[in-house]
Parts: C-alpha cells; structure tokens; sequence
C-alpha cells in the first residue's frame, strides 16, 4: 500500500511538469488550431537556459539563498523561452497564416528538428549533469513516504504558474482576447483584437511555461542534453489531447492522469508482464486510444464540421 | 506505331525493366560506391513515390512510412536468412535463379506484411485527419520501432542490435525495377478516371461522398498499397546492406521521406522522383558533415513550406480537348 | 403515382436543440419542389439529413421506396441522390473536365485492376466517359474550359459547375443549396431558366433550398415553409405568399410576436 500511496505521488510530481508543458500545446492549439511539434525542444532549451544562466551568474547565484537564486535562474530562462517561442512563431508560422494547417505541421517538424540538431552542434551531443539549483535533501516526517525538496518544488511553482496563468487567461484583456480568438478568430479580429499581438503572447505564456517544466525536470531529472525534450513533449501533447486540447483545465488533469499513468506502468510493469522496454510505447499507445475511442478529450468539446 | 502510342503507358514499364536489366548486367563496370548511392536513390524513389500516394494524392498526411519500411525490411530479412537455404536447397542448390526465386518470396511477404500493418494503421486512422492523423501514424511507427527493439537478442530479429548477413540479393535490376513498378503503378491509378478518386478524396471528403466517391474505400487503398511499396523498399535496403536495426527506421527516417514528397511537390510523381534523386545525392555530400545534415533538411523543410509548399515540380493541368469522336 | 422522394416525422437533434423535428413531405416524380425558411429554420440539415450525411434521431426517409438511413453518402449518391452546396464545394486542384470526371467514378464497369493493366476495355470505357463528361459541359457551355483549373472560374460558373458535376452522378433527384447565392439579377434569371431546363431535360425531381423569393416563387411548383425545424406550411407559390404564418415567420406579427407565439 506504501509503495502504491509512492508510485501516485511520484506520478503527481511527474505529472504536474507534463501539466506544464501541456498548457503550451494546449493554448496554442486554442488560438491557432495547430500541434505546435516544436513545443518539446522550447522545453528542452528552457532546462539548457537554466544551466547556462546559472553557469553564467555563479558568483552571484551562490550568495543569495537558495529559492531567490532559484528564482533568478527560473525567471530568466523563462524569458528567453518567451523570446524565442515568439521568434519562432513570428520566423517560421507566420508566414503561413492562411495556408493548410498542415504546411504548418510540417513547418513545426522542420523547426524542432532544427532546434535539436542546432542544440547538438552548440550544447554537444553528450547528457550534462544540471546543477543543484534546489537542495537536495528528502522531507522528514512522512512515515514510510520518500519526498524530496525537489519534488515539494516542483509542486508549489506549478501550482503558482497555474493560478497565474488563469490569472492571465480570466481576468486580464490580453487573456479575454485569446479566449475571444480561440472561439472565433474573424469575429475576434472584427471585434479590434490584435490578433497577432495575441498569438505572439500565447506563445510566449506557452514558451514560459515550457521553460519552467524544463528546469524544474532537470532538477528532478538531473541532466540535460539536446534530445531530452521528444519524451516530454510527446507526453505532454498525449496530456493535452486526453485533457481536450484547447482546454487548459484539461491540460492540467491530462497532465497529472498521463504522469500517474507512466509512473505506475513502469512501477508494476514487471508484475503486469510488460516488459520495460516498451514504455515508450506506453504515450502512443494512450493517445490512439484517447483519438479513436473520445477524440474530444475528458474535458473538451466535439466539434462537428459544417456541410 | 499506333498501337504503341496507345499503350505507351506499358510500353515505358516494359523499356524502364530493360534497361534496368541492362544496367545491371553491366553493373561491374560501374564504380562501387557510385553503384551503391544509385541503389539507395533507387529505393528512395520507391519509398517517396509510395508516401506521395497517401500524403500526396490522398492527401492523408502519413509520419510512419519508415514503419512500414522497417516490417518490409524485417520480415524479408528474415524469410532470407531464415528460410532461404532450405528454398535454395528445394531449387537444386544457389544459381541465379534459385536465388532470385529466394528473393521475390522474401520481397512479397516483407510488402505483404507491410501491407497488413498499412491496412491495420489505415483503418482505425480513418477516422482521424490532418495532424492528429500525423501524429497517430508517427504512433504507430515509434511503435513498430519499440516491437523490434524489444525482441529477444538471440531471437532471428535480434533487438536493438537488429540483424546481420543478410545476402546481398539487391541488384540494379531489382532495385530499378521494383522503382518502375511502383512509378507506373502510382501513376497509371492516378491518371484514371477511377483514381481521379484519390485526389477527389483529399480536396474534400464530403463533397467526395456526394459524388459517389466511397472515401473510405480509397483512403485504405491509398495507405495499404502505399505501405506495400514501403515493404518492397525495406526489402531491398535489407539485401543492399546485409545489416538492419530498429533505429534506421524511426521517425527520422519518415521525414527523410517526407521532405522527398515536400521537396518534389505533394501529388506529383516526377518532382518527387527528381528529389528523391537529388537529396539522395546531397545527403552522400553531407556525409563528412553529419552534424550539419539534419540541420541542413530541416531548414530546408522549413523554407520550402514558406517559399514554394506545392514544391520544386508541381502538378501541372492536362489539357484536355474533345477528340473529334 | 408514387413519390420519389417521402419524408415522415422526420426528427433530428442535437445534443438539446431539435434541429428538425416531424417533418413530412414528399416529392412527386419530375417535380419541383422549393424549400424555404428564414435562417437557420433547417434547410440544410433537411439536405444533410436526406443525403446521409446526418442521421435521423426517429422518422423515416424512403426514396424511391429504399429506406435512406443507415448508408453512407457515397450510397445513397448511387441510389440517385445528387446535391450541391450552400458554400460551394468543388474539388479545388483539379480542372473542370475532372471534376465532372469523378462523378462518373461510381458507373465505371472496371476499377482499380483495369486502371493499372489499362487494356482495351480500360481504353474504351475512358474516351465513353470523356466523351460524356464533354457532352455534360457543352451542354452548360463548360466545354471550352475543360482543362481550366476550377477554381479560376468566375463564380457563377463555380456554381454552374457544381450543378454540373451533380448531374454527372445521373441523379433521378437533385437537390439545390441555395444555388442563386451570390448571383446578380442577370444570373438569378439565367439561372431560373436553367434549373427549369435541366428538370425537363434529364427528367428528374428537383428540391430547392432558397432564399431569393423571386426565383422561389418564380420556377416551383409546389412550396413547404420550415421555421425551427417544423414545417409551418406547404402549398402553391400563391398559397404559400398569401399565408398568415408564413408572413408572420418573415416579417413578424405586428404585436411583436413570432408565429409561434400565438
């Protein structure tokens, strides 16, 4: 019972960074109606910029206290994210506004392939160890229950990156044009919304978040390299579909479900027979299902096309 | 004359199978290496004009060609090696011709095997479209990835060391001629009045299903044959190299695929044969800068998608005219 | 005589809203039929409803005594069903002679084996259909813009064409989705003509769904009102003009209420 009460733990810490990195599929999924392919690789440039910020401010980092340097480092990689997430958009899927949501699929292939294979000449292709941003030490009083600082972290950000962001998307101007333009785009544009102004914020805020996920991974996870990000992003997206993309309170549930769901499936597969081999399978396998059987997703709506 | 003009169609099949023949006859002549990058364009063109089927012509957007490549790849490997000395041994011992007959066993399960995972991802794919589609079959193919690297390492797939001895069956011949085949079978459906369904199906369904066209009919046609070819392709690399593994046939691979298609222009056979061509060329050139390939195609997939998305040799419109009857 | 076409108590919902609800009608062989209704009254469902596009929650659809429901689109087009529309719905890369060309898809003797050995009867059956395919457009004046990509030609023809490559199918019943949409006076006129034209000469039933009164009430023989779903009334064009209901559905009653508030 310990070890289950564990493994669902674990799969919440998991799964709030999936959370994380869903919301970015998922909103601009809302505003643009595309699988943003790149999205896993902004990911993975957040947990790089991460590390390179830290490399960069050392001296100063290692005199303040640790949740302020945490912050500095997070909050700075966050904006990088946010820069190139609204590079990207303007460079490579603006031009193709009006074209077949496919060419921009594939533009989306192009540009992650791009940022992996970039990230390999100029990080190398080698896994390198992430610093100790947060301590590393268990939390003491749980009975027979492991919890570490850095999952108790991972926890309070996400939780505060969630009020935030619902903060932003209820409660602000900004936030009521991307629900105006994700219902309606034309109305939307007809209505005096800068549509662009508020793609380029979406995926910005997505950016952000996916670079906080990356850190934040990093640190449970302690290492980055180029390609840490296909894993994630793919389950993340499985997240977002199973949550109802578009839906941002389903990205979050998607997330959390996807992160339980993984980590118990590693945790009984030898009992389940299925050999660990196969885990990577695991998100695929849950996704065609999720498509074939509630393409809509948990919380998510059907749309019907018009004849 | 006439008659030739009639049956022109065939008639290039029949030409592009002798010479291929020819060629290979005289294979000895032409250097090594050179004869080994016209092999893999030669199997490129299979692949790419096989994915334009589905992607192109149907326009149901395929990640997973390289799926489909790998079981052809697997399953023909393993008639060959498994089963092959006990054919060889049936037909009186290794000859040109025993040997031939191992390799069209070998070559027709890998694509018929191939053919049934196509119709098992085509089916329940139908109710999918656009990227979920996309992503679906990237499924799929990750997932046929994930079965052969989890087989046993002492079993006849060998896991993720994959397999090796294959014999080296793929000639000039074969490798060409399957190419014709699959050139003229694409192209011959196409140009019909039957396959007219295929481009019908990817312009508009609805309006397709009003005209009579039965859609889902053409999209499991599309993605059964389409894999077919893709078996045959993997059929062939596997007796070119005589070593597979699971990671020649991943994701990446799909995409060396698909910017084949893109490059050449979706739904139009000859731009996709001529860039299956060319990038086989330039990927040869940037095998001393490995590093750069990848980014090389992928911003090349970018600013083709931005510059010129129907591609370096669009389809044209054939004029028609009234035969004075 | 029996009906082409017989609608009864058809109902369709979806999710709370009945978007159709106990309709019945019926179409007479070689007749004209309008079928009007302010927007969003369920017009276009009906079409989708006929053409199997939608299901019917309960009800019945016969046409030409074969229940509809339960087959596919593509079916329901061979049993004689053709339609076109509301927003037009070419096949936007291929040219005009293609676009009648698949239509023809469904009567070919031969398919996909025949295509790829392209043998005599391959040959044959292709010049037949290209030859029906240039009688279809002379017929309509498209003949000349065989090759033209389709979606280069001016609306009108956009819509003529789709009419076209309806009546390739060789429908015994041809429904219309607001064809004058969009058409200037000159066209709506023409346009009269033809549906009249087409009806005689490939004797066939037409339903028309349209909001230009003028063409309404100028070629159909027999009229039915929808108003949220329901059948409010159905007559000659006189009758129909000079219904109560059908005035108060367009134009409101002079207290302010709907029709159906009374």
């Amino acid at each position: 019972m310990d070890q289950f009460v564990q493994q669902l733990l674990n799969g919440l810490f998991l799964g709030a960074i999936y959370a994380l990195i869903a919301l970015g599929y998922t909103m601009v999924y809302g505003v643009l109606r595309f699988i943003n392919f790149a999205h896993g690789d902004v990911f993975m440039l957040g947990a790089f910029g991460g590390l390179y910020v830290h490399k960069a401010l050392a001296p100063l980092l290692n005199a303040l206290p640790w949740p302020l340097a945490l912050a500095v480092v997070m909050l700075a990689s966050m904006a990088i994210c946010a820069a190139l997430g609204i590079a990207i958009e303007y460079f490579a899927y603006r031009p193709l506004r009006t074209r077949p949501r496919l060419n921009v699929l594939i533009t989306a292939i192009g540009v992650s392939l791009f940022i992996e294979y970039t990230g390999q000449l100029v990080f190398g292709a080698t896994q390198q160890p992430f610093p100790a941003l947060i301590p590393r030490q268990n939390i003491s009083g749980l009975g027979g229950l492991t919890v570490t600082m850095t999952q108790v972290i991972v926890v309070v950000v996400t939780t505060a990156l969630l009020i935030g962001l619902r903060y932003i998307v209820m409660r602000t101007r900004l936030g009521l044009a991307m629900r105006a333009l994700s219902l309606n785009p034309t109305a939307a544009a007809l209505m005096g919304v800068n549509t662009s102004v508020v793609i380029s914020f979406t995926f910005g805020l997505g950016s952000a978040l996916a670079a906080a996920g990356g850190i934040l991974y990093a640190s449970l996870y302690p290492s980055v390299d180029p390609f840490m990000g296909i894993q994630p992003g793919i389950k993340a997206f499985v997240a977002a579909v199973l949550g109802g993309i578009g839906n941002i309170p389903g990205a979050a549930l998607g997330g959390m479900i996807i992160g339980v769901v993984e980590t118990l499936v590693t945790g009984y597969s030898q009992k389940l027979g299925i050999p660990s081999g196969y885990k990577e399978g695991v998100a695929f396998i849950i996704l065609i299902l999720i498509l074939l059987f509630k393409p809509s997703g948990l919380l998510g709506k059907v749309e019907r096309e018009k004849v | 004359m006439q008659l030739l003009l009639k049956y022109r169609t065939q008639a290039f099949l029949l030409l592009a199978l002798l010479v291929s023949f020819v060629v290979s006859q005289a294979s000895d002549n032409i250097d090594g290496y050179v004869l080994q990058i016209m092999l893999v364009a030669g199997i490129n063109i299979i692949l790419a004009v096989s994915l334009n089927l589905v992607n192109g012509h149907t326009g149901q957007f395929s990640l997973g060609h390289a799926g489909f490549m790998g079981v052809g790849a697997y399953m023909s490997a393993a008639v060959s090696v498994e089963m092959g000395p006990s054919i060889l041994g049936l037909l009186g011992g290794p000859s040109t011709l025993s040997h031939g007959v191992t390799f069209v066993i070998a070559l027709l399960v890998g694509g018929l095997c191939a053919a049934v995972c196509g119709w098992m991802v085509g089916v329940p794919s139908l109710r999918l479209r656009g990227d979920y589609l996309a992503i679906v079959t990237l499924g799929f193919n990750e997932i046929i990835r994930v079965v052969f690297q989890n087989t046993s390492s002492s079993g006849p797939f060998g896991g993720a060391l994959g397999m090796r001895g294959i014999p080296d069956y793929s000639t000039f011949f074969w490798v060409f001629g399957i190419a014709a085949i699959c050139i003229y079978v694409v192209a011959s459906m196409v140009n019909s009045t039957y396959g007219r369904g295929f481009l019908a199906v990817r312009d508009d369904e609805v309006a397709s299903e009003s005209m009579g066209v039965n859609t889902v009919r053409y999209k499991v046609v599309a993605f059964v044959l389409g894999a077919f070819f893709a078996g045959l392709a993997g059929g062939l690399y596997a007796h070119l190299f005589g070593a597979i593994d699971p990671k020649g046939f991943g994701f990446l691979k799909s995409v060396d695929i698909i910017i084949m298609v893109i490059l050449g222009g979706m739904g139009s056979t000859l731009g996709v044969v001529v860039a299956a061509i060319g990038l086989t060329a330039l990927n040869e050139q940037l095998r001393d800068a490995e590093k750069f390939r990848m980014i090389v195609f992928s911003i090349l997939l970018i600013v083709m998608m931005i510059v010129r998305p129907q591609g370096l040799l669009p389809v044209t419109f054939e004029k028609k005219r009234r035969k004075s009857a | 005589m029996s009906s082409v076409l017989e609608l009864n108590d058809v109902s369709i919902q979806f999710g709370g809203l009945r978007a159709v609800g106990g309709l019945t009608f019926s179409i007479q062989p070689g007749e004209l039929v309008g079928l009007i209704g302010p927007n969003g009254a369920g017009k276009t469902t009906v079409f989708n409803l006929i053409t199997g596009v939608y299901q019917p929650t309960s009800g019945s659809i016969k046409f030409g005594g074969v229940s509809v429901p339960g087959h596919k689109p593509h079916q329901i087009t061979k049993l004689g069903i053709a339609r076109t529309f509301q927003n037009i719905r070419l096949f936007s890369s291929l040219s005009v002679f293609d676009n009648v060309r698949t239509a023809k898809m469904m009567h070919l003797q031969h398919g996909i084996a025949h295509s790829l050995f392209r043998g005599p009867a391959f040959l044959d059956e292709e010049a037949m259909i290209e030859n029906e395919v240039f009688d279809l457009l002379d017929i309509f004046d498209l003949g000349k813009e065989a090759s033209t990509p389709c979606k280069s030609l001016c609306y009108g023809d956009q819509r003529r064409l789709e009419i076209v490559r309806a009546l390739a199918t060789k429908p015994k019943l041809l429904l219309l989705d607001e064809p004058a949409a969009g058409m200037n006076p000159t066209e709506k006129e023409e346009l009269m003509h033809l549906i009249q034209f087409i009806k005689d000469k490939f004797q066939i039933s037409v339903l028309l769904v349209e909001h230009d009164m003028k063409v309404v009430m100028g070629i159909c023989q027999r009229i039915a009102v929808l108003e949220y779903g329901v059948k409010i009334a159905e007559g000659t064009p006189a009758e129909i003009q000079s219904n109560p209901k059908v005035i108060a559905a367009y134009l409101g009653t002079e207290d302010g209420k709907g029709p159906l508030d009374a």
